[in-house]
C-alpha cells in the first residue's frame, strides 16, 4: 500500500468510530429514552431529559474536538499535514 | 484603525467592543432609573447595535474576490465559530427555542439534538475537504468534482430553493423586531431589517459578513444568557442555573400531577387567539415515541451538513486543520445558547405555574391575573390570554395561554427585571435574524454570481464585474426575500425546518460522496440531486395536501424519505455509468490529504 493509502485507511478507521460515537449519542440512546428517563442522570436531572438539555450537546463539543486532534496526529504521522498553524 | 493587520489584533477590537456593549447596557440602565422610557430604551438598543454592524460592513469593503467570496481565507478558528454560531442561531432559535421546549417538552427537543449532532457530520465527512477543494461556494465543489454545468445548475437549485425557504423567515424576523422596537408598521419594519442586512453585507461580501457576524455573536449571546442567569439568581433557584434546577424541574413534575392535563373542548379553544397554546405536554417526561424524536434529530443532522451557508464559513479559515478546530469551536459557542433555552423554558414555566411563588398565577383568581401590569400588555401584545371556561372563578392550568415567543420575550418582566433588559433581548434577537439572514442572502447571491454568472455564462468576465453582478443579486435576492416576508403567509414559509429537509434531499449525497467515494460520476450526482430534490418536495405537497404519509415521515421530515431516494438514485445511476476519468479520481485522492495547493488554486 502507498503511503496515501495507508493514511486514508487510518483516516477512514477514525470516521467510523467518530461516527459510532455520534450515533450512539444522537440516536442509539433516544431508543431507550422512556426507560433512561427513571434513572437519576447529573446534577439530578432525569437522565434522558439531561441528555436532550446538555449531555448530548456538550459530548458532540468534545467528540469533534477530540477528532480533529486525532486526525491531525495521523496527518503528520503521514507527513500530509500542512505547513504554519492555524 | 482596523487596517494593516487587524487579524492580529482581533481580540483586542473585539474585546473593546464587548466592553463598550457592555458600557451601554450600563448607561441605559442609568437611563433607566433617571426616567427613560421603555419605547426610548428599545430604540436605543436597536439602532445603537444595528449602526455598529453598519460600520463594520463599511470598514470591511473590498474589491478582491477572494475577499468577497472567502474573507481572503484568513479568519482565525475561535473567531470563525463565532461567526458560525451567530449565523447559525437564527431568529426563530433565539425568540422561539426556549417557546418550543416549554410547550412540547422531549418531542421539540429533537431539535436540540440535531442541530447540534449535525456539526460531528460536518467537522467529520465535509467541511476539512471541501476547504482544502479550496472552492468559493457549494455547488463550486459540486460542478468542478463531478464536471459539467448541469451538476453545478442543479447545486444553485437545490441551494437557492433551501436558503430561500429559510432567508423570508429571517427578514420576517428582523421585520417583527424593528416594528416593535422602532414602532413602525410590519410592512415598512420588514425593509428597515432588510437595509440593515445589506448594509452589513454588500461592500464586503463575506469579509463583511464574518465581522459582522462575530459581533452580531456578543450581542446575542449576552442578550441570551444574561436574563437567564439573572432570573434563575432572582428567583433563588441558583446562581448557575444549568447545574442547579433539578430541584424545579421535579417541582414541574409534581405541579403538573397535581394540576394534571385537562383537555379543553373544541368550542372553548375557538375563544384562544391564534398562534396561542396551553400547556398540555409534560416538562421533562418522554412524550414522543423513539422513532418520532430520532427520525426529526437525524433529519435535522443531515440538514445542517447540506446547508451551503454554514459550509462555506469553514471554506474562510487559513487550512484544513484549522477548519476542523473551527468546527469545534462553532459548536461550542451554539452550546453556550442550546444548553440555556431549557433553563430558560423551565424558570418561566416554573415562575408562572408555581402558586407557591409570588410571580406564580395558576390558582389566583381569574380577575386578580387580569389586573396584573405584565399581564396586560402582553395580552395586548396577543401573546398571552386566560379564560375561565370552567366557571369557577379561579385560573385553572389549561385555562392559561401563551404564545412560543412570550418566553423569552416576556419572563424578564415577569420576573421583575429592569426594562434594560428587554431592551437588550430585542437587540439580540435582531443580531440573531440579521445574521442568518446576511449568511443566507450571500450563500445565495454568491452561488448564482459565481456558479452561474461567472462559470456557466461569462467565463471570461473581469473581478469588478462579477463583484457588480454579484452585489446587484444581493439586493435583489434581499428586495425579493422582503416582499414575500412583507405579505407574511407565515404558514407556508414560516418553517425553518423545511430549509433542513429541502437541503438533505438534494445535496447531502451528492456532497458526502464526492468525498468519501471516488466511483460516484456525474450522471449519478445529477439523478442524486434532481429525483432527491424532486422526490422531497414531492412528498411535502403531498403530506400537505392530505396524504397519509408513511413510515412516519412528516412533513417535518421529509428530507428522509428525499435523502433515501437521492442516495440510491445516485448508486444505481453511478454503477450504471462508467467510472470517473482518471483526473477527477486524482483530484479525489488530492482532496483527501491536508498538504499541497488546493485544487482549485488562488484565483
Amino acid at each position: 500500500m502507498s503511503k496515501q493509502e495507508q493514511h486514508w485507511e487510518k483516516s477512514k478507521g477514525l470516521l467510523m468510530m467518530t461516527l459510532a460515537i455520534w450515533f450512539i449519542f444522537s440516536i442509539g440512546i433516544f431508543l431507550f429514552g422512556a426507560e433512561m428517563n427513571e434513572v437519576t442522570g447529573p446534577f439530578g436531572y432525569p437522565l434522558t431529559y439531561w441528555f436532550t438539555c446538555q449531555g448530548s450537546l456538550g459530548i458532540f463539543v468534545i467528540l469533534i474536538f477530540w477528532f480533529a486532534n486525532r486526525q491531525e496526529k495521523i496527518d503528520e504521522e503521514f507527513g500530509f499535514s500542512e505547513r504554519g498553524d492555524d | 484603525m482596523i487596517k494593516g493587520n487587524f487579524i492580529d489584533n482581533l481580540p483586542k477590537v473585539y474585546g473593546i467592543y464587548t466592553g463598550g456593549f457592555l458600557a451601554f447596557i450600563i448607561i441605559m440602565s442609568i437611563g433607566e432609573q433617571m426616567g427613560m422610557t421603555a419605547k426610548v430604551i428599545g430604540i436605543c438598543f436597536v439602532a445603537f447595535t444595528v449602526a455598529i454592524y453598519a460600520i463594520i460592513g463599511y470598514l470591511s469593503r473590498t474589491a478582491q474576490a477572494d475577499a468577497y467570496y472567502v474573507a481572503g481565507r484568513q479568519v482565525p478558528t475561535v473567531f470563525n465559530g463565532m461567526a458560525t454560531a451567530a449565523d447559525w442561531m437564527s431568529g426563530a432559535s433565539f425568540v422561539a427555542m426556549a417557546g418550543g421546549i416549554y410547550f412540547k417538552g422531549y418531542g421539540y427537543m429533537a431539535l436540540l439534538v440535531g442541530w447540534t449532532g449535525g456539526y460531528v457530520l460536518v467537522a467529520s465527512l465535509l467541511a476539512p475537504y471541501l476547504r482544502k477543494f479550496g472552492c468559493y461556494t457549494v455547488p463550486d465543489f459540486i460542478g468542478t468534482r463531478y464536471g459539467g454545468n448541469l451538476t453545478r445548475f442543479l447545486a444553485v437549485v437545490v441551494l437557492t430553493v433551501a436558503s430561500f425557504t429559510y432567508v423570508t423567515a429571517q427578514i420576517n424576523a428582523t421585520g417583527t423586531i424593528a416594528s416593535v422596537a422602532l414602532d413602525i408598521p410590519f410592512q415598512y419594519a420588514v425593509y428597515v431589517g432588510l437595509i440593515s442586512i445589506l448594509l452589513c453585507s454588500m461592500l464586503g461580501g463575506m469579509r463583511g459578513v464574518t465581522w459582522t457576524q462575530v459581533a452580531q455573536y456578543i450581542v446575542l449571546i449576552i442578550a441570551y444568557l444574561l436574563p437567564v442567569f439573572w432570573i434563575s439568581n432572582k428567583m433563588g433557584a441558583g446562581f448557575f442555573p444549568h447545574f442547579m434546577l433539578a430541584d424545579e424541574v421535579s417541582r414541574i413534575a409534581e405541579l403538573e400531577a397535581q394540576f394534571g392535563f385537562v383537555k379543553n373542548s373544541a368550542e372553548n379553544l375557538k375563544e384562544v387567539p391564534k398562534g396561542l397554546a396551553g400547556i398540555t405536554k409534560a416538562h421533562s417526561a418522554v412524550n414522543a415515541t423513539p422513532w418520532a424524536f430520532i427520525s426529526l434529530a437525524l433529519a435535522m443532522m443531515m440538514g445542517t451538513a447540506s446547508l451551503p451557508h454554514v459550509m462555506m464559513r469553514y471554506f474562510t479559515t487559513p487550512s484544513v486543520k484549522a477548519a476542523r478546530k473551527s468546527v469545534g469551536w462553532s459548536l461550542f459557542f451554539i452550546f453556550l445558547l442550546y444548553s440555556s433555552a431549557p433553563m430558560l423554558a423551565t424558570l418561566s414555566k416554573l415562575s408562572l405555574i408555581d402558586p407557591s411563588l409570588p410571580t406564580g398565577i395558576i390558582g389566583k383568581s381569574i380577575a386578580e391575573v387580569q389586573s396584573i401590569d405584565w399581564y396586560q400588555n402582553w395580552n395586548q401584545a396577543n401573546l398571552m390570554f386566560v379564560s375561565d371556561f370552567n366557571g369557577n372563578g379561579t385560573l385553572e392550568l389549561n385555562e392559561f395561554f401563551m404564545g412560543g415567543k412570550a418566553v423569552v420575550l416576556a419572563t424578564p418582566e415577569i420576573a421583575g427585571l429592569p426594562y434594560v433588559i428587554s431592551g437588550l433581548v430585542a437587540a439580540g434577537g435582531m443580531a440573531a435574524a440579521m445574521s442568518t439572514a446576511d449568511g443566507l442572502i450571500l450563500a445565495i447571491a454568491n452561488a448564482i454570481s459565481h456558479d452561474v454568472y461567472y462559470k456557466i455564462i461569462d467565463p471570461k468576465a473581469e473581478t469588478a464585474k462579477r463583484l457588480v453582478v454579484a452585489r446587484v443579486l444581493l439586493v435583489v435576492i434581499g428586495f425579493a426575500g422582503a416582499t414575500i416576508a412583507a405579505m407574511e403567509i407565515q404558514g407556508i414559509l414560516g418553517s425553518v425546518i423545511w430549509a433542513f429537509d429541502f437541503a438533505m434531499s438534494g445535496l447531502f449525497f451528492p456532497l458526502v460522496l464526492g468525498v468519501w467515494w471516488k466511483r460516484a460520476n456525474r450522471e449519478g450526482a445529477i439523478a442524486g440531486m434532481a429525483l432527491g430534490l424532486i422526490s422531497g418536495a414531492g412528498y411535502l405537497i403531498w403530506v400537505r395536501t392530505g396524504g397519509s404519509g408513511f413510515l412516519g415521515i412528516t412533513q417535518l421530515t421529509f428530507g428522509i424519505f428525499g435523502s433515501a431516494v437521492s442516495l440510491v438514485a445516485m448508486v444505481v445511476v453511478s454503477l450504471m455509468t462508467s467510472a470517473p476519468n482518471a483526473a477527477t479520481q486524482k483530484m479525489v485522492d488530492e482532496v483527501r490529504v491536508p498538504a499541497g495547493r488546493s485544487i482549485l488554486g488562488k484565483q
